[in-house]
């Protein structure tokens, strides 16, 4: 992919002293404005601001969802400025359209607003946004904060305000600029001794233009990037003064709970509301058009209410869906036409002509997000104004959404941002009934209004990682070549290679049919690669076993052009020690991927628990993410990556009867806890590539390889998750070594 | 009227008998720190203590810890001095970098808590069987390095 480089950068003046830099890849003639209408604490648009106090504030655009994204892109400002981390401050930029992130959308778009970015592409309501919404979005989703907001812009900034506080320092002491060095916030002048502060000389380093190609720094002088620096956020996390938006506050709010149809796309027929308004603190019981409201002065009192109403809702076709009937809608237009994704060489004809065709049929069941903090969102309509108090994945997007279901201009709307308990994907904007829904409700009241979901109205309202059947054929020749892959699956989604197989194989043809569902369906950690994942690596693993082949040289064999891959796979097979004995009834499973420019290999350590159960031990995990920024912060996603896939892959399941969710709370659908998590060791293969991401792209491999090392235990391949539905019998399968 | 001591401090509130401490804490009280996960005691996210023991206050109604002390995590920190001074536990979690998003980390904390004060050296098996708590992000490995740093200390 190509990335483009126009910059602009731009410096001033903070009123008051010191200086301010602002890094855009649009709209310099909104900058112009925000500079002139900056008030007595004004800061420019992006990024950074250096005070007379000496203190560097780096203003960033992305929530904080528990990735370390506030303390990762200060980082790499802070490194490139050469300040004092101790005298570095982080804010969360506010939602206003200063502070867009068109530098990630330029990440995924070859040419500046051409495109809609691909990870963007496959969600529900991406159709019908318009590029230049999405330019106004401050995503944070597609693992991409620290690879493109963070090494396009964050460097950028912070390396042209060095040069700028040099340039003032080398006017201030009259020295050439090649003479003048600088670290810990100061620039120094070695053969004089003399030292100033980056504070001192902010002022007048705002005088010069900033340079639109600033050197950046040789790894070999990185001072913060690679080293482990401690989390800003974690403070607040461990004393209760963290707030979200559930904690969002406001004088005389008020609560609602709501009730939703339990079957998607159907309505509200009627309500009779006299028990629930006679209940103490109820306010008023609101009808919207698939739901109904209950608006009283405490939750609890609202939710008590809404389990007194008499409601029903409307029966439609979607009332006779259910899982099975789902998978029967796939297999049929998996037999019907077609669409190509890779087309190779001539596959046909190669399984035509194979001395050994191995077919599989997979599938993985829909999964819900299940984030800890329940779906809120506080709404105040006033005075023609609209503010919203919200955790999101896009402040920009969900300011724009509530302008739009509210009939407002979005300027009139702010937005007040909270870290987010959990994202995952459910708080981008393209997922938004509870914000609808708390928009509207509020609309009936001047007082805020705090909408918040119960936990089964967050399990049953979802935007659910999508249900995917996947059918393989596999062709060897007499050599015990594998010659031919055949792939078709189920509803292509983001990203768009998440079906490819990274493994030479001369004739591949990988096609899918789309078979809608009335089940709404959106971006699950790591998107459509948590599913593909797990049936390529299942299957490449099925066609090692039954070629007599080890399955970890089988991929290597296949992984000859691929260095990158081949030194993730050897990492983590050493780490694990593949092939060592193990402990009696152990056995090891491995898988690979790439996924969002990082790759990831994982062996997982197993055994079956005397109930017929899947206990995981240990995962060694080897990642290639081209270079680490925060060393610790970045096994803390891999951990995290590790663990939240391995929930969907042990209890990971979402069924639909009479067209509804099953699943109701954490007792049906259940959670990986401390007892079942494995240790997890981590090992950092630094390539020194362009950048990968870190939120995501641990979650894809750890279902094949626990599944993989089940076959090695039982002869059973499992080809449909989660495996809590089976009760394995040991029956050790012997392998090639 | 519900009378209870929360973090030292003496409660009166007309609620509902059937109210559950949680709705309590936050919409009456104004302590948000203690978190709403699941309202049927599956999460854990809502522990606090009661007497010092872990309560998950999301199915306990006020009815049920009349008289009682409750702690929260806005009163796990010891007050020394007038300035917060955060428990070992804490200062752990810290060390460890256990909180990713952080939501799940007062119940995390105080049932952590609540367990090392019952039992300073707690073995795996019973460290699995107190901290029933989810932690979506999976912080679970950081979490028992944390515990095991303190009872090792302990």
């Amino acid at each position: 992919m190509k990335l483009t480089r126009r910059r602009f950068l731009l410096g001033t003046t903070v009123v008051g002293g010191g200086l301010l830099l602002g890094y855009a890849s649009t709209r310099p003639s909104k900058h112009r404005i925000a500079n002139e209408t900056a008030g007595s604490e004004p800061f420019l648009t992006t990024w950074l601001r250096i005070s007379e106090d000496n203190t560097v504030t780096i203003i960033v655009p992305h929530s904080e969802m528990g990735q370390g994204v506030h303390t990762s892109l200060p980082m790499m400002a802070a490194d490139e400025l050469d300040a004092d981390w101790n005298l570095v401050k982080v804010e969360q930029a506010p939602a206003t359209d200063l502070f867009a992130n068109g530098v990630l959308v330029k990440g995924f778009a070859e040419s500046l607003g051409a495109t809609v970015p691909r990870f963007l592409d496959g969600l529900a309501t991406a159709a019908t946004m318009k590029v230049a919404e999405i330019m106004n979005m401050q995503i944070t989703g597609g693992s991409s904060s620290v690879r493109f907001t963070g090494e396009l812009g964050m460097r950028a900034a912070g390396a042209a305000a060095r040069e700028m506080l040099i340039k003032a320092a080398s006017a201030r002491l009259d020295v050439p600029e090649s003479e003048l060095s600088t670290s810990l916030s100061q620039v120094h002048h070695k053969a004089s001794g003399r030292s100033l502060s980056y504070g001192e000389l902010a002022t007048d380093a705002a005088l010069f233009e900033p340079s639109a190609k600033p050197q950046l720094k040789d790894e070999k002088d990185f001072t913060l990037m690679g080293r482990s620096i401690a989390r800003v956020d974690i403070p607040a996390k461990v004393d209760g003064s963290a707030a979200y938006g559930i904690d969002a506050e406001a004088p005389g709010m008020l609560y609602a709970a709501v009730k939703t149809a339990p079957v998607f796309g159907n309505k509200l027929l009627s309500v009779n509301a006299d028990a629930a308004l006679s209940r103490r603190g109820v306010v008023k019981v609101i009808e919207l058009e698939n739901a109904v409201a209950v608006v009283a002065d405490n939750f609890w009192r609202a939710q008590q209410a809404l389990a007194a109403l008499d409601v029903t809702f409307e029966t439609t076709a979607n009332d006779e869906v259910n899982s099975q009937s789902i998978y029967d809608q796939f297999d049929e237009a998996l037999s019907g036409e077609l669409n190509e994704d890779v087309l190779e060489g001539d596959a046909a004809s190669a399984l035509a002509s194979a001395e050994t065709v191995v077919e599989a049929t997979y599938r993985v069941p829909y999964l819900a997000h299940a984030a800890m903090e329940p779906m809120n969102c506080t709404v105040h309509f006033h005075d023609g104004k609209c503010d919203v108090w919200t955790g999101t994945q896009d402040n920009l997007g969900i300011r724009g959404r509530v302008a739009t279901v509210a009939e407002m201009d979005e300027n009139d709307v702010t937005l007040h941002g909270f870290y987010l308990g959990g994202g995952f994907g459910r708080r981008l904007p393209t997922d938004t009934n509870t914000i609808d829904q708390a928009t509207l409700i509020a609309k009936h009241f001047d007082v805020p209004v705090k909408t918040l979901w119960s936990r089964e109205d967050d399990m049953q309202q979802d935007y659910y990682r999508p249900a995917v059947t996947s059918k393989f054929r596999g062709g060897f020749d007499a050599n015990n070549q594998l010659i031919a892959w055949e792939n078709h699956y189920i509803g292509k989604n983001e990203p768009a290679e998440a079906a490819h197989t990274p493994y030479a194989i001369a004739n591949q043809d990988i096609a899918y049919a789309e078979s809608e569902t009335h089940v709404p369906f959106g971006a699950w950690r790591s998107v459509a690669h948590s599913q593909h994942t797990f049936f390529l690596e299942s299957f490449v693993d099925e066609l090692a076993h039954r070629s007599g082949q080890n399955p970890y040289q089988f991929r290597l064999n296949m992984l000859s052009d691929k260095p990158r891959h081949t030194a993730v796979l050897k990492a983590a097979a050493e780490k694990a020690g593949w092939g060592r004995n193990l402990a009696e009834g152990h056995a090891q499973g491995i898988a690979l991927q790439e996924s969002f420019g990082s790759i990831v290999a994982q062996v997982a350590e197993v055994s079956i628990n005397p109930d017929g159960t899947v206990r995981v031990h240990r995962v060694s995990c080897a990642i290639d993410c081209g270079r680490t920024i925060n060393p610790d912060a970045a096994n803390s996603q891999a951990e995290s990556g590790v663990i939240f896939g391995l929930t969907a892959a042990l209890y990971g399941e979402i069924t639909i009867e009479n067209g509804q969710v099953m699943q109701n709370n954490f007792t049906d659908y259940e959670m990986v806890r401390l007892k079942d998590s494995p240790e997890i060791d981590i090992v950092s293969v630094d390539s020194g590539d362009a950048l990968g991401g870190l939120g995501e792209p641990a979650t894809p491999p750890i279902a094949a390889a626990v599944a993989n090392a089940v076959y090695i235990l039982t002869g059973q391949r499992v080809r449909e998750l989660p495996l809590k539905n089976y009760r394995f019998t040991a029956a050790p399968v012997e392998t090639a070594v | 009227m519900a009378r209870f001591r929360v973090n030292g401090v003496e409660q009166e509130l007309d609620i509902e008998p059937d109210m559950p401490l949680l709705w309590a804490l936050r919409d009456e009280l104004g302590l948000k720190g203690t978190k709403f996960g699941c309202g049927i005691a599956a999460c854990g996210a809502c522990t606090v203590q009661v007497n010092g023991n872990p309560v998950r206050s999301c199915v306990t109604p006020v009815s049920a810890i009349e008289g009682t002390d409750i702690k929260t995590i806005e009163g796990l920190a010891i007050n020394v001095g007038g300035s917060k001074q955060l428990t070992a536990v804490q200062q752990a979690w810290i060390e460890h970098q256990v909180p990713q998003c952080g939501y799940c980390q007062s119940g995390m904390l105080m049932a952590v808590s609540a367990l090392l004060d019952a039992n300073p050296s707690p073995s795996d098996a019973e460290i699995d069987g107190a901290i029933t708590n989810v932690c979506r992000c999976g912080t679970y490995p950081r979490i028992r390095r944390a515990i095991k740093s303190l009872s090792a200390t302990a």
